[in-house]
């Protein structure tokens, strides 16, 4: 047993250390702030973002692990906290407004999702499952908060509860996978991991198939696969909806990244036993989350299951487990992330206080009332569904063409099937906007700044990935080509 | 000597203990020590195998899974105190606004 003193290697961990630091800096300064006027908070918010994004491309294209291999800082990590960090800002610029409606406008907020955005990032930049375990906590912590944020709100708490009990027990059972797999390959390092499976001529010792079966259970209930999905329209209904915008992007994204190191690099050489499971998985979640969908009233439970189908299109990528499958899933993240960040800015910006406008009947005759804000719901709703010029199409031709290319044909049918469902739920809301007569007062709302600009950039980046696909789709390529 | 084998049982039998009582208990305070009482079974898990291996990867982790059990409980405590004056409950089964 001998302890090796980790170099300190701080610029690898630039942007992670500069999101830290803001996120303690926003919580001094909302001290000296006077009650209901917390705005100063989210703009060194929105600065700390920035400098951190800034720093990404000091790091851009120069792979290497630091803290002795705790960290894997590659084109793969920066990719995604790219994402995660675009999440973060447009989620804190959503929110000023939002929380001054609510009556809740306290710098807490801010602070909070960048805690949860630092604890992303080291979960896609995690070498160890040390690592991906404290990311992940650090992230689902803040995240509990979060969801209960709206303290007076029984929704909010009721929303609150759920994702920490679930949250939670789902930690526990990641948690004792990895010890399975630490017992199997009596390491925890995602190198070592591959290195020993590979070594291995035993593979089927079932104490590193129960830690596999556990991880992936703890990692299904975190991105909302089906078996594991009861607790998301709950939670991402009752929650605040600028966190519940934030939760649908940046969740999937850190996760899906942890995901991808650790089944399709530290495990694979046990990929022909997980690729069954997960292509079961992948089948049920598109299914039930499409078919569900319908059904539903509410927008933001609408927008939930549609979420879940939406893992299951990405987890297509993860099953074809070729390059192409691995860079479309990051293509698919991006492309996600402004469309979905883009609808639930237009959920809030027409929301009321309270529960108010969040019903689909509510949005009737909305695109004549408001036609801005029609077109935009309509430019994401046909995002979310794939239909093209649009950023949703591209990222869907790419999964499922990775699909086709590895041989996975039935898959890729199903997955076209689904979107075809898909496609009735979310243009059922168009028609509600420009074909039915209003149902109450649509007055009062307030367009304010910050606002705009979230709204402006998730409509661009929409258009933007959907029109000229090309850049994004060679950086994600770029992005997995030093993989580990 | 005791063989790894029969910490590993242990552990097996006190986190299959915390599932059930998470799935049976109504009590939301009940069901966070049950998920606990799971966290500490894998803990058991992690000493019995870093000592096995004679590798401190194990012991190391049961520090920051302790940790982070803390601060899961500081927050998870307060959210159900916030819920509690809310609604004068903390019976999940009656915690049901939201479904589908």
């Amino acid at each position: 047993m001998d302890l090796v003193i980790p170099k300190i290697d701080a610029l690898s961990l630039c942007p992670e250390l500069v999101l830290s630091i803001t996120a303690m800096l926003v919580l001094l300064v909302t001290v000296y702030l006077p009650k209901g006027r917390k705005d100063p908070a989210a703009y060194v918010g929105l600065l700390g973002i920035f400098i951190a994004l800034m720093s990404l491309t000091l790091l851009w294209g120069k792979p290497r692990y630091a803290f002795n291999n705790m960290i894997m800082v590659d084109n793969f990590s920066i990719f995604f906290n790219m994402v995660i960090l675009v999440t973060a800002a447009l989620s804190i610029l959503m929110s000023i407004t939002y929380l001054k409606e609510e009556g809740m406008s306290h710098g807490e907020f801010y602070a909070l999702i960048l805690f949860s955005a630092v604890g992303m990032m080291f979960m896609t930049a995690g070498a160890n499952l040390i690592t991906i375990f404290l990311g992940l906590e650090t992230m689902s912590i803040s995240l509990y908060v979060l969801a209960g944020f709206l303290r007076d709100s029984n929704r909010s708490n009721e929303s609150a509860l759920k994702y920490l009990l679930l949250g939670a027990f789902s930690s526990a059972f990641l948690l004792y996978g990895i010890a399975f797999i630490y017992g199997a390959t009596g390491t925890t390092d995602l190198k070592g991991i591959s290195e020993f499976l590979s070594r291995a001529t035993y593979m089927k010792d079932p104490m590193l198939l129960a830690g596999m079966g556990l991880l992936l259970v703890g990692f299904g209930f975190k991105i909302a696969t089906v078996p594991f999905h009861m607790w998301t329209p709950d939670v991402y209904e009752g929650a605040p909806t600028s966190v519940t915008a934030f939760m649908s992007v940046g969740v999937k994204a850190a996760v899906f990244a942890a995901f991808v190191r650790v089944f399709s690099h530290a495990l694979w050489d046990l990929q022909p036993d997980w690729n069954q499971l997960l292509w079961i998985l992948a089948v049920l979640t598109m299914t039930l989350g499409n078919v569900i969908a319908i059904a539903q009233t509410n927008i933001k439970r609408m927008l939930a299951y549609s979420s879940i189908a939406h893992a299951g299109y990405i987890m297509m990528g993860m099953i074809a487990s070729n390059e192409l499958g691995t860079s479309s899933i990051l293509f698919y993240m991006l492309a996600y992330a402004f469309t979905n960040l883009g609808a639930f800015g237009v959920v809030i910006l027409f929301g009321r206080k309270g529960e108010g406008n969040l019903d689909i009947e509510d949005y009737s005759g909305m695109g004549f009332k408001y036609p801005v804000l029609g077109l935009l719901m309509a430019v994401f709703l046909f995002s979310l569904a794939g239909i093209p010029p649009t950023a949703g199409f591209v990222g869907k031709f790419y999964i499922f063409s990775a699909a086709v290319k590895a041989g996975y044909i039935w898959l890729a049918i199903i997955g076209v099937m689904n979107s075809l469902v898909s496609v009735y739920y979310y243009l059922r809301v168009t028609v509600m906007m420009y074909m039915k007569d209003p149902v109450k007062d649509l007055e009062g709302l307030h367009w304010s700044p910050s606002m705009i600009v979230a709204l402006i950039i998730a409509v661009a980046g929409t258009l933007l990935i959907g029109i000229f696909p090309s850049p994004y789709l060679d950086l994600a390529k770029q992005s997995v080509l030093h993989l580990m | 000597m005791i063989p790894l084998s029969y910490y590993l049982v242990l552990s097996a039998i006190l986190f299959t203990i915390g599932v059930v009582g998470v799935l049976v208990r109504r009590n939301a305070i009940m069901i966070f020590m049950a998920i606990e009482l799971m966290l500490n079974a894998v803990n058991l898990s992690f000493v019995a195998i870093g000592k096995h291996l004679d590798s401190l990867d194990g012991q190391v982790f049961v520090f920051f899974v302790m940790a982070v059990a803390a601060a899961e409980v500081a927050v998870g405590l307060a959210i159900i105190v916030n819920l509690s004056r809310n609604k004068e409950t903390i019976n999940v089964d009656e915690i049901n606004i939201m479904k589908w």
